[in-house]
């Protein structure tokens, strides 16, 4: 099993969009190791013929009519939002300078 | 009054409508525990003292007027857990990335609750997100185990564990994904139930593991924890993954199980979740013992193979981190919660990253890397397609055991409570107390930790694990409710009238 480096979390890191300091790094590319190797272990089992399990019961899609119901106000959904401008989100440039 | 904290949830709410007590005196007795004790406990991370009062003045006035009562729990308080959301009520998850958050909206539990006349008295600590086994991934600091302070109470639904132990609430609510009900059930000595999956409504609870997460009853007495779930039981169209069934009659099957005859209930130990490395003595003398109590209430008692949870542990740490690394996405700094860095022209990436970096701790950042590592395409059929395949290995494992038993049985985690501080640096072992709680979780079955007495090595409250095949909840009560009127006769009295009293400060 390959040992997983500190670039590794650090590719990571920004796929999951957390800026980790430099301390982290070093802090998570150990731990996560560890952790990685030892959750490694369910590739002993021979299961090339088994059927994965992504959910615990059986599921069937699961319709409704297609009716107006009522949702949150404008107000209620802006009331948590760090920032809002004209009833509505504002959010950060999303374009790069480059 | 002081004796009402002491109480059992069926007692009070047949006081209450007997006008030997007030909904607001019971609430009242709870919130002044509260408040004596829990600068040392730290069950609570916000109580709602008004919004308690006005709900048991409500339950008062219909027992005034002689209306019937909402539900067999009416006027009895309850310690919700943070993940659950409240509107109007600050709900943070346990982190630092919703301090602040009012939600706008109430979970169907929290609806439900409410309909049933249950007061509210404010909500319960956790790890971070649900992700921990003792509380101390709580970004607002960790609970204290009420037996002895130095120690977790568990988690991740620690808070409410320990406002049960502590007589804080009668009744609690708490979810589990890998165990976070059960086990700080074991380790408090109170009764937790995760039931079966879909069975109690995932609307409204803050997801981490959207495949595993299940809420339930927390309760210091089998019954109060049947009647609780069954008001927050049942199927709702708000949740896609929620059961089109008829609730499983727990309350019944807990009334039934205390009149002590186990005969012809056929129970299995599952022999690979009870002895082996990490399995401290006096945990397994304690279910060896309670084991000897389900024979002698005249259970047919066999051993169980379940060769594949040897590798349920493996498994949950690849399936719940992937799955959390999808469902906090959601935490981008842009609708709701915290936002870092919008400023000096950052792009809506930049203040995300520095958001998420700054909101989240150690254990939520480690989990979504795991997870974004095990789903990222050179890896994900080594590791994240192998673990559901694992997880159709373990489901077949129990449907091997319930072809010969009615209900399992296991120790509902390998050791008691550990110190605290003692597992935060190294998050392999803190993951170890999942070990017999988690292959439950993968399978959806109902599962319950019930108080199994002390440990002969420490003193401390160990829980006996059951088990049943989904929808049959109700086998694992009359199972419990059994066991625990068997061990109450043999201990001179119930478990918990053994905690140390907690001294006011």
């Amino acid at each position: 099993m390959p040992n997983i480096s500190r670039d590794e979390v650090a590719h990571l890191a920004k796929l999951a969009r957390l800026a980790v300091t430099e301390d982290e790094l070093t802090t998570f590319a150990g731990q996560l190791d560890v952790i990685l190797q030892s959750v490694a272990k369910v590739g002993e089992v021979a299961a090339d013929d088994i059927p994965p399990t992504s959910h615990a019961v059986p599921l069937v899609n699961v319709y409704r009519p297609d009716a107006a119901r009522p949702g949150l106000t404008q107000q209620q959904a802006l009331a948590g939002a760090p920032a809002a401008a004209n009833g509505k989100f504002r959010v950060p440039r999303i374009l790069g300078e480059a | 009054m002081d004796d009402l904290i002491r109480l059992t949830a069926a007692d009070l709410a047949a006081r209450i409508q007997a006008k030997e007590v007030s909904s607001v005196e019971v609430t009242q007795a709870h919130l002044d525990r509260i408040a004596t004790v829990d600068d040392r406990v730290h069950a609570f991370l916000h109580v709602a003292a008004d919004r308690a009062l006005n709900a048991a003045r409500a339950v008062d006035e219909d027992v005034a007027a002689g209306r019937p009562p909402a539900s067999p729990l009416a006027g009895v308080p309850l310690a919700l857990k943070d993940v659950v959301v409240t509107e109007g009520v600050r709900t943070t998850v346990g982190s630092k990335i919703l301090e602040n958050w009012i939600p706008p909206y109430d979970a169907t539990i929290t609806r439900k609750l409410l309909e049933a006349g249950i007061v509210i008295l404010g909500k319960t600590n956790m790890d971070e997100f649900a992700m921990g086994s003792s509380t101390e991934n709580s970004a607002y600091g960790a609970t204290h185990n009420p037996w002895d302070l130095d120690r977790v109470p568990g988690g991740s639904g620690g808070g409410s564990s320990a406002a049960l132990a502590a007589f804080e609430a009668p009744l609690a609510i708490g979810t589990d994904t890998g165990g976070s009900i059960r086990q700080p059930g074991a380790v408090t000595g109170t009764v937790g139930v995760k039931p079966t999956y879909g069975g109690v409504s995932r609307y409204g609870l803050v997801a981490f593991s959207s495949s595993l997460d299940q809420a339930g009853p927390c309760a210091r007495t089998v019954l109060d924890a049947a009647l609780l779930h069954e008001v927050i039981a049942g199927h709702d169209a708000l949740d896609s993954t929620s059961i089109d069934a008829p609730v499983p009659a727990v309350v019944a099957a807990a009334r039934e199980g205390a009149t002590g005859d186990l005969r012809g209930v056929r129970v299995g130990v599952v022999t690979d979740l009870a002895g082996g490395d990490g399995y401290q003595p006096g945990v397994l003398h304690s279910f060896e013992r309670a084991v000897e109590t389900l024979r002698e209430l005249g259970a047919d008692v066999v051993e169980v193979a379940c060769p594949h949870f040897n590798y349920g542990l493996p498994a949950y740490y690849l399936i719940a981190p992937s799955e959390c690394s999808s469902n906090l996405a959601r935490f981008d700094a842009m609708r709701y919660g915290l936002r870092v860095g919008d400023e000096n022209g950052h792009s809506a990436e930049d203040v995300m990253s520095l958001t998420r970096e700054a909101g989240f701790g150690p254990e939520v950042k480690r989990r979504i890397m795991i997870g974004t590592y095990a789903l990222s395409s050179g890896y994900y059929d080594a590791y994240y397609g192998q673990a559901q395949k694992v997880r159709t290995l373990i489901k077949r494992d129990f449907d091997a055991a319930f072809g010969a038993c009615d209900v399992l049985v296991s120790p509902a985690t390998p050791t008691t409570a550990f110190k605290l501080g003692e597992r935060t640096d190294n998050p392999m072992a803190m993951y170890v107390a999942d070990l017999c709680t988690i292959p439950a979780s993968l399978a959806g079955i109902p599962a319950m930790s019930v108080p199994s007495g002390l440990a002969s090595d420490d003193h401390l409250p160990v829980g006996l694990q059951i088990m049943a095949p989904a929808m049959q909840d109700q086998r694992m009560y009359k199972v419990a409710a059994a066991y625990e009127v068997a061990r109450n006769a043999a201990e001179g009295g119930p478990q918990i009238d053994r905690i140390p009293e907690l001294e006011a400060s």
